[in-house]
């Protein structure tokens, strides 16, 4: 027979041990055991970080991958995944790995994989074909060092290996990155804070992340793509809804977390619910631009482009395009205003204002006969829509015979590389908008490019001064030479009329107040968030 | 009846042949490159051409066309361009949210659009009559996003009785399955209503009239039994060949409503594909419709049979 007081012992020994073992469970989950639903400024399709310039598919690889480098609010490369030297010489960089990290299939991540992912980054991204056209050697030392030797001096190693778009140099393991940059991978394993869950990937509607367990994050306090990854949340899904009326009604009624941008017009929606907080996470924004076709008359002829440049109103294509003043800014600068190269360098005589009678006078000037100028209007993309309405019209006040040509997003980024004639299938003028970290220095901007028909960005503007210029920034060695180099090259643009910049807006965001810790910055990143 | 259903099965084929080689041909001469897509907008004309060839899209379209029949008839609809997905993983993950979408859609239509056709014919004339053909006329008139929006507006924001958005599978439960698909299956059927309440109206007006009908009454049968055994049965070849070719519209044309809803179809599957030029999926999903055509106008011949005994195949 069961003695009763050892019987009630036992049970209280076994309540003890059960709220013991209660007690560790929930010690042991994380302190926010949850799903962060956002909606994403796209449908995440392509899934190849290097492969495309995309930005979602950069937003993707953030979860999924890790950098070398990462760089800070200050715009300063910082250490990753790797800590550098740099020889007395300026030559040779060392990048060590810091010890512990992992590939999400648990392999170690070592210096070859390293090396490989590198090349590939490399003979893809223009940046990253731009270092490698002065590198000499690249190699893995051991299974943590990589190290780099350069052919000839180029001081922007670091920022290129740190740059965080719009394709930012990834590491993957070696099976992977040895894959052709124009072919995709055929896995998603990387070493970032996030596991992609390729069973529950349906393209173009739902992504799923789950948090990386054995992800080692810095110790440093996170700044942009620097600092600490620390990932509070179990897991992140990417949700996409086709109207943005239903995902504004999505974040009202709890079902979404957060919504990456929100259309101006529907704010007003936002602002006054309860729980929900709108702001611009991105605080450096966006250029809005138009490119000309150097191939072609009329805009072959430099008086032409420069009465199409003072003819253009900054002000009114922003009001058009955002409307509230808050979110836009009129800016000369071809490296955007918030930016550390930003300068009015040149810009006398940029009115920025649309000075028609100005630009009648160079029309009359160039003896513009009247050939039409045939721009591409996509009517499908609301952020795109209206620059070349506004343009159309001041060009018309000015004197062009201007051909106003609706087309989707995607028929127009086909057609924008015809370099036939004008009339047989070709353009004369289109527009687009850059996020500033694309656009933020005469390397990384895809427009400041001379190489012409062969090499050059479309629109294929062939000058060698530039080419010049950019070469001579990229072996500056110092802060104020590039300065001094980057004002030369936007007042030689501004003269050639290489790109006509249209300003800068900033995209608002609107989240739950249940998520704390979100991070400002040029991307939209997952780590230090919570959610109550 | 089995014969006829051969023959119409392998008249579909040369049917599923003619409208491969048209979509194949539409999409090819129709501006727009997945190069692009894929590439991104900062790729540079060279980057393009590379992954232009690595695609075969380089290849001379006969070469590129008998690829894809060659596959087709191997049941392998294909890779997305774009994802990399396998075309039949995808219709696969977007079927199931719109065959339930149009399944309740046409539940309800039947459920709703039949009685209050039988009752206003019944009553022609009267204010129950007036009612059900002024509110048909609203429901056709309004656009189906129209509708979706105050549904939304008063059943998911103000009375919080339904999800605003979003779909759940059947095998997730029945309570969220019928929780998000009432909302959206009213909006779609809404129209669908309309139309029909108003063609079953007339449909059993021309019926009413018949000597048979008068013969039936006569014979002391409920009104009931008059309506629904002997009138509706014989008015029922046009009505059902509307169900059957809604049904066929649903599935092809619920982009707008899976859209408002949040519902991932194959409606939004195939405006994301026409709008990247992802031309396997683009040919695959017409391919399917295709054929949902061809099957549901097959079943829908048959049904005649089944209620009206003087058509024999």
């Amino acid at each position: 027979m069961i003695d009763p007081k050892l019987l009630q012992i036992d049970l209280r020994k076994l309540l003890g041990a059960a709220l013991l073992g209660a007690g560790a469970m929930a010690a042991s989950m994380p302190a926010s055991a949850q799903t962060v639903n956002a909606m994403m400024h796209s449908g995440l399709r392509v899934l190849d970080p290097i492969l495309t310039t995309a930005h979602i598919t950069r937003n993707h690889g953030y979860m999924v991958y890790d950098t070398l480098l990462g760089m800070d609010e200050n715009f300063r490369p910082q250490p990753q995944m790797a800590d550098w030297q740099v020889s007395d010489d300026g030559l040779t960089y060392t990048f060590t790995l810091r010890e512990g990290l992992e590939w999400h299939d648990g392999t170690p991540v070592t210096a070859a994989d390293c090396v490989a992912s590198l090349q590939r980054w490399g003979s893809r991204d223009s940046g990253g074909q731009m270092l490698m056209s002065h590198v000499a050697s690249l190699e893995a030392s051991d299974d943590r060092t990589i190290t780099l030797t350069l052919a000839d001096q180029f001081g922007y190693v670091l920022e290129l290996i740190a740059k965080p778009s719009s394709v930012p140099a990834f590491m993957m393991p070696t099976r992977l990155a040895e894959t052709p940059s124009d072919q995709p991978i055929p896995e998603q394993i990387g070493s970032g804070p996030f596991r992609f869950v390729s069973q529950e990937f349906d393209p173009g509607n739902r992504v799923v992340y789950e948090k990386f367990e054995d992800y080692v994050p810095r110790s440093e306090p996170p700044s942009w793509t620097a600092g600490g990854k620390v990932v509070n949340v179990d897991r992140v899904e990417w949700l996409t809804m086709p109207d943005q009326q239903t995902a504004v009604n999505a974040l009202n009624s709890g079902d979404l977390d957060f919504i990456e941008q929100v259309p101006i017009d529907l704010l007003p929606l936002l602002e006054g619910s309860d729980g929900v907080s709108t702001g611009a996470i991105n605080p450096l924004g966006y250029q809005t631009m138009g490119r000309m076709n150097f191939l072609y008359p009329p805009f072959d002829d430099i008086k032409v482009r420069q009465a199409a440049l003072v003819a253009l109103d900054q002000e009114d294509v922003l009001a058009a395009l955002i409307g509230n003043p808050e979110y836009y800014e009129v800016c000369p600068s071809f490296y955007g205003c918030q930016s550390p190269l930003a300068s009015d360098e040149g810009t006398e005589g940029f009115t920025a204002n649309g000075d028609i009678e100005r630009a009648q006078a160079l029309l009359e000037e160039a003896g513009y006969d009247g050939t039409p100028v045939v721009i591409l209007q996509p009517t499908d993309v609301a952020t795109v829509s209206p620059q070349p309405v506004v343009a159309a019209q001041a060009l018309r006040q000015a004197g062009f015979n201007v051909q106003l040509q609706p087309m989707d997003w995607q028929t127009l980024v086909s057609r924008r590389a015809s370099q036939q004639p004008p009339s047989e299938g070709g353009w004369n003028l289109f527009f687009t908008n850059w996020i500033i970290p694309e656009v933020w220095n005469p390397i990384v901007n895809p427009m400041l490019n001379g190489h012409g028909r062969e090499g050059g960005f479309f629109g294929w503007p062939t000058d060698p001064e530039l080419d010049r210029l950019r070469g001579e920034f990229a072996a500056a060695q110092d802060d104020a030479e590039r300065e001094r180099i980057a004002g030369v090259i936007q007042a030689h643009a501004l003269e050639q009329v290489n790109y006509i910049p249209l300003g800068d807006y900033r995209s608002v965001s609107a989240w739950s107040d249940q998520l704390e810790g979100l991070l400002p910055g040029p991307v939209p990143v997952f780590w230090n968030l919570t959610k109550d | 009846m089995l014969s006829y259903f051969v023959r119409r099965v392998i008249a579909a084929i040369p049917v599923m042949l003619v409208v491969a080689l048209f979509v194949f041909l539409l999409l090819r001469l129709s501006p727009g490159d997945p190069a692009a897509i894929i590439a991104g907008d900062m790729a540079t004309p060279e980057q393009l051409a590379r992954i232009r060839a690595a695609l075969g899209l380089d290849e001379p379209l006969y070469i590129q066309f008998f690829v894809w029949l060659g596959e087709l008839l191997r049941g392998d609809f294909g890779t997305s361009l774009i994802s990399q997905t396998p075309v039949l993983t995808m219709i696969h993950q977007r079927l199931e949210p719109t065959l339930s979408l149009a399944l309740v859609s046409i539940l309800f239509t039947v459920l709703i659009s039949v009685p209050l056709g039988v009752i206003a014919a019944w009553r022609h004339g009267s204010f129950i009559d007036n009612f059900v053909m002024s509110a048909s006329v609203v429901g056709f008139s309004v656009p189906v996003f129209v509708i979706g929006y105050l549904l939304i507006q008063l059943f998911a924001i103000e009375l919080r009785w339904f999800p605003v958005q979003g779909f759940r599978s059947l095998f997730d439960g029945v309570g969220p399955f019928v929780s998000r698909i009432v909302l959206p299956a009213l909006t779609l059927s809404s129209i669908y209503i309309a139309l029909i309440s108003r063609m079953t109206r007339a449909s059993m007006l021309e019926v009413l009239d018949e000597d048979y009908i008068r013969t039936a009454r006569a014979k002391g049968l409920g009104e009931r039994a008059v309506l629904f055994r002997h009138a509706l049965r014989n008015a029922a070849v046009p009505i059902l060949t509307v169900i059957g070719t809604g049904f066929a519209l649903m599935v092809s044309g619920v982009v707008v409503t899976e859209s408002v809803f949040n519902i991932p179809g194959l409606g939004r599957l195939i405006v994301d594909a026409v709008l990247a030029r992802d031309y396997p999926v683009i040919q695959g999903l017409i391919l399917l419709t295709s054929g949902l055509y061809v099957v549901i106008n097959l079943l829908i011949d048959l049904s005649y049979a089944a209620t009206d005994p003087r058509i024999r195949y």
